[in-house]
């Protein structure tokens, strides 16, 4: 985090806006499926979006959302 | 295969083919003016120059017409030829200085203004045009004349061609614009206008014909194709990368083999023309409600912008016209088309969330809203939604010649004729028979209805006059998309109780290989990356991600294909699992949702489990959402092969199991729905139980003697009850009760209590049928007065006492009794229908009788308007009163009085009536509360059971395995009743045929040496599966029930449940390989 902490400084000073990672943890029968209407309705969002798709939900897993930010993302977002 | 250096990168290509051609094959830009892919490159604009180094010498080539050879090297980007680039932008920038492209272009090279003198013209010489023209069209109309600075394109001696065809081929090449289709014809061109937007919009000769067409691909259109009018053309061959384009193609007459035939051939709306006092076709803002649809649609002609024709500026008053072209016998319409209420209001209410502004009036004879929370939909647009109804029919527009406006004129509810002008009218259409439909009835030799429409036989509204052909839908009569989705589903097990004894014999089994053990081998990934044409490939380098991939962990194949999910890339596919050994398939496209099926099957059918597949969705979550940056939409592609890849090493093979299917049913309520679904569930050969609560079955049905069509449902039931008793595989359970129920779809397990005993039955599917009953009125003197009945018991009387009807002279009927108010905001659909064959039979039977209808809306729908008019006709008369205004009753000497306010008439009414008819309310069953607790079923404000999905899924529960009919479901007539419970059969039957289902494979699964019996999953699980298994003191899960979200596995404190296909190791390696 101290790490990200210095990156973000850093690009403070250099004038780069920061743009955060966000993973999304998403439901299959809700989001996961937006998310494909929005494909296909060619709304544009930032690629450092990342989506993982799961059955439900309900099984994510603390763990799961603590492996997302030690693999480096600076948000995790739960839709389902 | 040639391979050579590109921006110092090994690539391959084709012998033949250009620099230009590979460098877009690789997604390298090279910007162009004068480069069509359907014509021969010309070179003419120089733009799209590359620097070719040959060995010994670098120069300047164009790539447009630079064919390739082994080991050449080329350059894109140097400095060079940028610089030339630059120059020749700069020039043409200079010629043509108003082009749009040439400013994108200077933007693009930093080019703020040309150091060259600007002219005026706005032709850039580049030949598309002559070229598509003498190529493509074959004509050679026009071509590039003059020398030098007179250099030009145009026709012969600058005179109008005798050969051009006015195709227009040449405009739609010109990049800038210099070339008009006004200028070749001389006149404004007129668009192909697109028959779905129904004129209002263009579309193309070739297109999708609508957004749901089935399937979903375009097709040419034979009269606008330039090639298959003239030979010429074949541009869009080109293009298409699959080859899809077969010009052969012809109309084909194919013979197929029919054991029976539905007809479901819909409507078309009434021509407005044929009503020449509203104007349609002669003003521009009069336009039909079919059309507003469309303009209200995101995909229609305006992309739901509402705008009026006449000057697309937007409408703020507008006026719906109801019964354009229905009830109106001035044409031979005389019945309603039943959708057009209901329609104008959702038009109107839509109308209002679009614009706040607008206001919206509904001019209307009378509101029918018979349906399903049609009621409460109307009270919405009246008192919140700001839709001003104003019963008035409008007998003409009138125009104002200046701005289009138009006058319409009305009575109001004082009486006073008003005179209002709206910026648009929209005429509220009613349905016919598609005319096609009269050619195919006549070839059948089936009977019609004077209108038009499928005759049908009373109560059976699905069979024709022909055994063998079925019809559902509007064809059979106006309807809106509720009815004809269950009559689809009666139709269908009509069709299929008809065919019974061929049932299944053309069926062939799909047999697949012997699964590969692959438990002790090291993961051996494959990975299919797709183009999707250039779906993906537009935007990701799929090249790149390629080779990519082939330096990931256990990634032993990975190829790009130009789209993974055809043939013969599926046939491919089997082939390299063979070769390399695959034991786990990762396909990078598109979603999972619609493709997943697919590929799973392909990987079985090379003996690989379903399970050991993997997706990464690139195209709708990468490409399509991040077009504009390709790069990053590529890196992201890497990641998400680099996750599906990771998961997939992870992957372990699942196994479904079958369990054989309860091959028997359950019918919950022994009315008419509940005996005509046990009945039909009997002939198509399943086992069935019949559960009745009260000691005989028939229901409500017993007491309706007749109905308006001449069919006998009191006779039919008893008939009906009788073939149900007799039927050797139905089970008849009287004074019986549902006292629980355990299983899942294919396997349901209940307890019934049959007077006082119980017994256990097991079953693959349940319908519910708990039917409802007639509301007892409290008010208008009924109970206290016998001269005051309700409208059952004046049927019974018809129909057992008639004599004791024929000295009555004075008869009033008060409609909409315990509905339609406050308390009760529905309509009960079948009383106005009641009153109106009620007050038939007794002119019939007493012709000197004074019948008086006190009524709110006359809601005789479809065809039973034609009963209303006959009413009418015989006398009949019908007194509307106000909610805010009921009648009074009153008893004075023995005898009644009832004082009403017409509101036809405007005045008070005092009435002395020998008999009081209330047209009282269906309720539901009060059994079906008990039914909805133990099945766990949810029920609507009013009590009826609440269905899947209001119009799409009217006979099912979103419970799977549980289906709906009867009055259960909403009040209706034994006709409805009879088609829902056909439909609900129907639906049951698709699981009751099925001799085995499997279940399990992605499940959750206990670990009994951790489990500690907390229950943290029996409360977590939404579906109520867990259950302490006794014998082994922990916790079991039915796989049959499991759903596998896995919130049990997520709550389990000892971490002792696992999801199949959803393992923590699973989602962990995809995590953790994010970045």
């Amino acid at each position: 985090m101290e790490q990200d902490a210095s990156q973000i400084k850093e690009q403070e000073s250099t004038g780069e806006t920061f743009e955060p990672k966000i993973e999304a943890f998403v439901c299959t029968y809700c989001t996961y499926t937006a998310a494909d209407m929005a494909g296909s309705q060619r709304l544009q969002y930032p690629p450092t979006v990342r989506i993982v798709k799961y059955l439900c939900t309900g099984k994510v897993e603390i763990v799961h959302i603590l492996k997302a930010f030690e693999a480096g993302a600076d948000a995790v977002f739960v839709g389902g | 295969m040639i391979t050579f250096k590109l921006n110092g990168r090994e690539v391959e290509a084709e012998e033949g083919q250009t620099i230009l051609q590979v460098a877009q094959k690789y997604n390298i830009h090279i910007p162009t003016l004068c480069y069509h892919k359907a014509l021969s490159p010309a070179g003419a604009c120089r733009l799209c120059t590359v620097e070719l180094f040959d060995g010994r010498r670098t120069r300047l080539v164009t790539s447009c017409n630079y064919p390739v050879w082994r080991d050449m090297e080329v350059r894109t980007d140097t400095e060079r030829v940028i610089k030339g680039r630059k120059m020749i932008v700069e020039l043409l920038l200079a010629r043509c200085p108003d082009v749009k492209v040439l400013q994108d272009l200077a933007k693009e090279y930093g080019i703020e203004k040309p150091r060259f003198k600007p002219e005026t013209n706005d032709c850039i010489l580049c030949g598309l045009c002559t070229r598509m023209c003498e190529e493509r069209m074959g004509v050679s109309a026009i071509s590039l004349t003059g020398r030098g600075v007179e250099l030009k394109v145009d026709t012969p001696f600058h005179l109008q061609s005798d050969i051009c065809r006015t195709c227009g081929a040449c405009a739609s090449v010109c990049p800038t614009g210099h070339i008009k289709l006004e200028d070749i014809t001389g006149r404004k061109p007129q668009i192909i206008p697109s028959e779905f937007n129904r004129g209002m919009g263009p579309r193309k000769p070739i297109n999708i014909p609508f957004p749901q067409a089935t399937p979903n691909v375009p097709v040419i259109d034979p009269k606008t194709c330039v090639h298959l009018n003239t030979g010429a053309c074949k541009v869009c061959q080109e293009f298409c990368g699959p080859g899809a384009i077969n010009f052969d193609q012809k109309d084909e007459i194919i013979e197929i083999d029919a054991g029976a035939v539905i007809l479901a051939t819909g409507f078309e709306t009434f021509d407005a023309r044929q009503k020449p006092e509203y104007g349609y076709g002669r003003y521009p803002n009069v336009i039909t409600s079919i059309e507003y649809e469309r303009i209200l649609s995101a995909g229609g002609p305006f992309k739901g912008h509402i705008q009026r024709p006449s000057d697309a500026k937007e409408p703020k008053r507008i006026a719906w016209i109801q019964c354009v072209g229905s009830r109106d016998a001035s044409i031979g319409c005389e019945y309603c088309s039943y959708v057009c209420c209901m329609y104008a209001t959702k038009q109107a209410m839509i109308s209002r969330e679009h614009d706040q502004e607008i206001e919206p009036t509904i001019f209307y004879i009378d509101m029918r809203a018979p349906g399903k929370g049609f009621e409460r939909y109307y009270n919405r647009a009246r008192t919140t939604g700001g839709v001003r109804y104003v019963r008035s029919m409008i007998s003409r527009v009138l125009e104002h010649p200046q701005t289009h406006d138009l006058d319409l004129t009305y009575v109001d509810e004082s009486g006073e004729i008003q005179t209002e002008t709206f910026d648009m009218v929209i005429l509220s259409v009613g349905l016919r028979p598609d005319p096609a439909f009269l050619k195919l009835a006549q070839r059948l030799g089936i009977k019609l209805n004077r209108f038009g429409f499928c005759e049908s036989q009373p109560l059976d509204t699905i069979s024709t006059s022909i055994p063998g052909i079925f019809t559902c839908g509007v064809i059979q009569s106006p309807k809106g998309i509720p009815g004809s989705v269950l009559q689809g589903s009666s139709a269908a097990g009509a069709a299929t109780s008809f065919l019974a004894e061929a049932q299944g014999t053309l069926v062939r089994e799909k047999i697949y290989p012997k699964e590969r053990d692959i438990t002790q081998e090291e993961p051996r990934i494959g990975v299919f990356l797709c183009d999707c044409g250039i779906n993906i490939a537009g935007t990701i380098d799929v090249g790149k991600v390629t080779e990519y991939t082939k330096t990931l962990p256990h990634v032993v194949f990975a190829r790009e294909y130009l789209f993974t999910c055809s043939t013969d890339s599926q046939e491919e596919m089997k082939a390299m699992i063979e070769k390399h050994r695959l034991n786990r398939v990762v396909v990078a496209s598109c979603s999972p949702r619609t493709h997943e099926p697919l590929f799973q099957d392909t990987i079985r059918e090379a003996g690989l489990n379903k399970y050991l597949f993997e997706m990464a969705n690139v195209r709708d979550q990468s490409s399509w959402v991040h077009t504009f940056e390709p790069e990053r939409a590529t890196a992201k592609a890497k990641d998400l092969v680099r996750m599906a890849v990771a998961r997939a090493a992870k992957l372990g093979p699942l196994y479904e199991f079958p369990f054989d299917v309860v091959q028997k049913g359950l019918v919950i309520g022994g009315g008419l729905a509940g005996l005509t679904a046990a009945f039909t569930l009997a002939e198509q050969g399943f086992e069935t139980y019949l559960v009745e609560q009260s000691d005989q079955l028939g229901g409500n049905a017993r007491a309706l003697y007749y109905t308006e069509d001449g069919a006998r449902p009191a006779e039919y039931v008893k008939e009906l009850i009788n073939k149900v008793k007799a039927h050797p595989l139905i089970t008849v359970y009287t004074q019986a009760e549902v006292k629980d129920y355990a299983g899942h779809l294919g396997e349901f397990k209940s307890t019934i209590s049959v007077n006082g005993r119980t017994e256990e039955i097991s079953y693959g599917a349940v319908i519910v049928a708990t039917g409802g009953t007639e509301y007892q009125p409290t008010e208008y003197l009924h109970g206290e007065n016998e001269h005051v009945i309700t409208q059952k018991e004046l049927e019974r009387r018809i129909a057992l006492e008639p004599e004791s009807l024929k000295e009555v002279r004075n008869l009033v009927m008060i409609q909409c009794v315990g509905c339609m108010d406050e308390e009760h905001p529905y309509c009960s659909r079948v009383c106005c229908t009641a009153a109106v064959k009620n007050s038939l039979k007794l002119k019939e039977l007493n012709p000197g009788i004074n019948i008086y209808v006190l009524y709110r809306d006359m809601r005789t729908f479809a065809f039973k308007e034609l009963s209303y008019k006959k009413a009418r006709e015989r006398g009949v008369r019908f007194l509307r009163y106000f909610l805010r205004q009921k009648p009074e009753v009153a008893e004075i000497d023995g005898g009644l009085q009832v004082k009403v306010f017409d509101q036809n008439l405007r005045s008070e009414v005092m009435l002395e009536p020998d008999l009081l008819v209330l047209s009282a309310a269906i309720r539901p069953n009060p059994g079906s509360k008990q039914v909805a607790d133990v099945f766990k079923l949810p029920l609507d404000q009013d009590g009826f059971f609440a269905e899947a999905h209001l119009k799409l899924r009217p006979v099912d529960f979103a419970n799977a395995g549980i289906f709906l009919c009867g009055l259960a479901h909403m009040p209706k007539f034994t006709d409805e009743a009879i088609a829902q419970a056909k439909a609900a059969a129907s639906r049951a039957c698709t699981v009751l045929s099925q001799k085995q289902m499997y279940v399990g494979g992605a499940v959750a699964q206990v670990d009994s040496t951790k489990c500690a019996i907390c229950l943290t999953c029996v409360r977590t699980c939404p579906y109520n599966v867990p259950r302490i298994d006794e014998e082994e003191g922990v916790i079991s899960i039915d796989p049959a029930a499991c759903q596998g979200c896995g919130n049990c596995a997520t709550a389990c404190p000892r971490g002792a449940i696992e999801v199949g296909h959803s393992t923590d190791d699973q989602f962990v390696a995809k995590i953790c390989a994010l970045y």
